[in-house]
């Protein structure tokens, strides 16, 4: 009896402590996803002040997105996006990580360059794009500079060819994020015993051997969190392909993404078929990172 | 669209005005209501209110129940909601009675008027008012819309529901609207017959031409002479050749849009179908000949490579466009504008059309009715203050008599045009707009045609690819719309 009542259970503790996220998550994650798949059943919505439906049509909405073929065209728009962006930012910020991290580089001001790095991060993508759509328009500084230095004869429009709307839209993200991936990146390497570097040194070990034989491998976690959140990140694409092509995704909408797809729907107050779309991206985004992180963390097993 | 450049500032006042927007005093006097609202009326008005006043008791027998009436009516707070300032700045330069009070808010009488302001940019205007009137109902007679404005490309889609008011229940009569051009009433006449809103502006709309282009291309610039030049589609696309010869761009494709889009012969959706006008297919044709010849652009209208022709640099031969572009969107108070130095001239162009317009609707439901219909006859009708308005914005007004006194003499010159008189022109072609084939889907179709239809222009895409791409944004906003 004696010995029971001084035990304090601080098992309460914990649940009352998990109560803020259980909350947040119920009204801003579940019911969403929940009422989004409940929609996607009906036909709702606006054509111009009447409203029609909600009818329930059951898998319709799905078999509609299936059937014009336009997803994966989308998603294709999406990845080839993605990709442009995030692999010169992991580059990037793999080696400025690696630069930041070594005590034996001595790197003066580091403070102001990480800094630096994270600003674009700061300002919002929306007007990051309304800029690059100034700088690069027809009349815009950057043609009349390489017009000037005569590499071109005449403008080039930047906005009318395939290639170069997809390149802005990665560089922007490029630029964006790779101060954040950085941060993310130095805090993993950080976080490697630095015995391991030094018995490297005494070993005879050069930089670039450290760097692929030590700091990579031990990376791995880091690496594959930044992977997954970049690739969700990724597939959420919106604010910087929609400004830059004012919503159109053109030339014959090669940069548009899903999100740009998903919204176009809302002009029409179209539930149904948006929360349908919705659906899909939740799979897709599912499987990706699933195959990502077997990909990445499998060998690790061994 | 031209509203565009105002987008960043007015959802700033936006916001303070939905904020301000609700406080009102109901508990005033009732017998204050109609005494404000006469002296903001017509002269007739107010001199019944005199005799009212001065009256014997068998007389303010009469007038206790108009007054009664009214203030059972009336409410104290008029709501406006607008796309852009141009109505407010019409409202307070010319109707009598309107205090400004500040950005968002003005007073007639002891009636607050509050502006409720939403740029159109991305479909904000539309979605905005459309949230509001769907809540109208259940609102409260303060929070109600009592007076809202709409554009000639989506004017049906509220026209043609209960959301507006017929003018016949304000008690405005054909006889009063009889002035106007009867294209202003058809746009805004329902499918049972019934006008549903009016407009103090005709926006006819033509060509105009840099006359230093002009002279530099056809050898005159003379107004005459430089419309025998563009008279119709095949000497246009003749004198667009020769303006690139010597140096100029025509124009952007976009702005020869809209005088082929105004003159098909259907209408955008048939049976709920999509049906792309031979027209509509004219001017691809055409535009796609000028722009692989150089001698047309594909900018968007309001961009910065677009806007570049407003000055002497842009090398641009002509804009297309109505009366509020002379005051709206040529810059003319800017240093070095080739409006400012009166370098502009006007001119019918290829065919006649009209770009534009703003219509005013009282929306069902409103407590303020009177004042609505007053501001309506007021703006609309009042042959003075539509000369005002002519002489001091150069707008196109819709009367047919104010426009004839405009052209018969001095007081039409613009100076912006080189002193020219557009309005002999401009109202010949307000006659000859046919708009019988206006549907509530133009906004949507002739924006996604002409983005679908640039792909083309640029060598993007196969004429069946753009047109698939357009068929397939259609489908998107307007899911009950099949193509093909």
């Amino acid at each position: 009896m004696k010995k029971k009542s001084k035990v304090v259970s601080y098992n309460k503790w914990g649940y009352i402590f998990l109560i803020p996220f259980v909350v947040v998550y119920l009204v801003f994650q579940m019911i969403p996803l929940v009422s989004t798949v409940y929609n996607s059943f009906f036909e709702n919505y606006r054509s111009g002040l009447t409203q029609i439906g909600p009818n329930f049509v059951g898998l319709k909405n799905y078999i509609t997105i299936i059937t014009n073929g336009d997803l994966p065209t989308y998603f294709k728009n999406t990845m080839i996006m993605w990709v442009m962006g995030f692999v010169p930012q992991i580059v990037l910020s793999l080696l400025l990580g690696a630069w930041f991290t070594d005590p034996s580089l001595k790197l003066k001001a580091q403070g102001f360059f990480k800094t630096v790095i994270y600003m674009p991060n700061l300002i919002m993508a929306s007007a990051f794009s309304m800029l690059f759509f100034t700088l690069f328009a027809n009349s815009g500084p950057i043609n009349s500079l390489l017009i000037q230095l005569g590499i071109f004869k005449e403008a080039y429009q930047f906005m009318s060819h395939v290639w170069s709307v997809r390149s802005l839209v990665a560089f922007m993200n490029c630029v964006m994020w790779f101060g954040n991936t950085t941060i993310l990146l130095m805090a993993g390497m950080m976080g490697i015993d630095p015995s391991l570097f030094e018995a490297a040194q005494v070993d005879g070990a050069t930089a670039t051997q450290i760097f692929y034989k030590i700091t990579l491998p031990l990376l791995k976690p880091i690496l594959i969190f930044v992977m997954i959140t970049s690739l969700i990140g990724g597939l959420q694409m919106f604010d910087v392909p929609q400004i830059l092509t004012n919503g159109t995704g053109d030339p014959v909408r090669s940069s548009m993404t899903l999100i740009m797809y998903l919204n176009k729907h809302l002009f029409s107050k179209n539930y149904g078929l948006a929360g349908a779309l919705s659906v899909f991206m939740f799979i897709i985004t599912g499987i990706l990172s699933l195959i990502v992180f077997k990909f990445t963390a499998s060998p690790e097993k061994k | 669209m031209k509203r565009k450049l105002l987008g960043v500032l007015l959802s700033t006042t936006m916001v303070a005005g939905m904020i301000a927007g609700c406080g009102s005093n109901s508990s005033a006097p009732a017998t204050e209501a109609p005494a404000a609202e006469e002296s903001a009326s017509t002269e007739e008005a107010a001199a019944e209110e005199t005799t009212e006043e001065a009256s014997t008791e068998e007389a303010a027998e009469d007038a206790t129940e108009e007054t009664t009436e009214v203030a059972a009516d009336e409410g104290k707070v008029l709501n406006i909601y607008a796309w852009n300032e141009e109505f407010k700045s019409r409202l307070t330069d010319h109707y009598k009675g309107y205090e400004e009070v500040d950005a968002t808010h003005g007073k007639i009488g002891d009636v607050d008027v509050v502006w409720n302001i939403t740029p159109s940019t991305d479909n904000a205007y539309q979605n905005n008012l459309d949230e509001t009137l769907l809540k109208q109902a259940d609102a409260a007679d303060d929070d109600k819309i009592d007076l809202f404005l709409v554009e000639a490309d989506y004017a049906l889609k509220y026209v043609d529901t209960d959301y507006t008011m017929p003018m016949a229940d304000l008690g405005i009569t054909d006889a009063d609207l009889s002035d106007q051009y009867t294209y202003t009433q058809s746009i805004v006449t329902d499918s049972n017959g019934k006008l549903k809103g009016s407009s103090w502006q005709a926006c006819s709309a033509g060509l105009i031409y840099n006359r230093e282009a002009a002279k530099e291309v056809l050898g005159t610039d003379d107004p005459d002479e430089v419309q025998a030049a563009v008279a119709d589609w095949d000497k246009y696309v003749e004198t667009a050749k020769k303006a690139e010869e010597a140096g100029y761009t025509m124009c952007s494709v976009n702005d020869t849009y809209r005088t082929y889009s105004n003159n098909v012969s259907g209408k955008w959706v048939q049976d709920g179908k999509l049906v792309i006008d031979d027209n509509l297919m004219n001017w691809v044709n055409d535009s796609k000949e000028l722009v692989d010849a150089k001698a047309e652009n594909t900018y968007d209208l309001w961009g910065d490579d677009w806007a570049k022709g407003k000055t002497p640099d842009g090398k641009i031969f002509c804009y297309f466009g109505p009366a509020w572009f002379f005051n709206f969107c040529l810059d003319a108070d800017q240093d070095g504008t080739i409006a400012n130095q009166g370098g502009w001239g006007y001119c019918v162009g290829p065919q006649s059309y009209f770009w534009g317009g703003t219509w005013i609707c009282a929306a069902t439901g409103t407590d303020n009715a009177g004042l609505v219909k007053d501001i309506i006859l007021t703006m609309t009708t009042d042959k003075d203050v539509l000369k005002e308005i002519a002489q001091k914005d150069a707008d196109c007004v819709n009367s047919k008599a104010v426009l004839a006194e405009l052209a018969s003499d001095d007081s039409g010159n613009l100076t912006l045009l080189g002193g020219q008189n557009p309005y002999a022109q401009l109202a010949e072609g307000a006659e000859k707009v046919d708009l019988s084939n206006l549907s509530a889907y133009d906004q949507g179709c002739n924006e996604e045609f002409q983005k679908a239809a640039k792909n083309y222009f640029e060598g993007n895409a196969t004429l069946d690819e753009a047109m698939d791409m357009f068929k397939k944004a259609v489908v998107e906003k307007y899911p009950e719309v099949t193509a093909e």
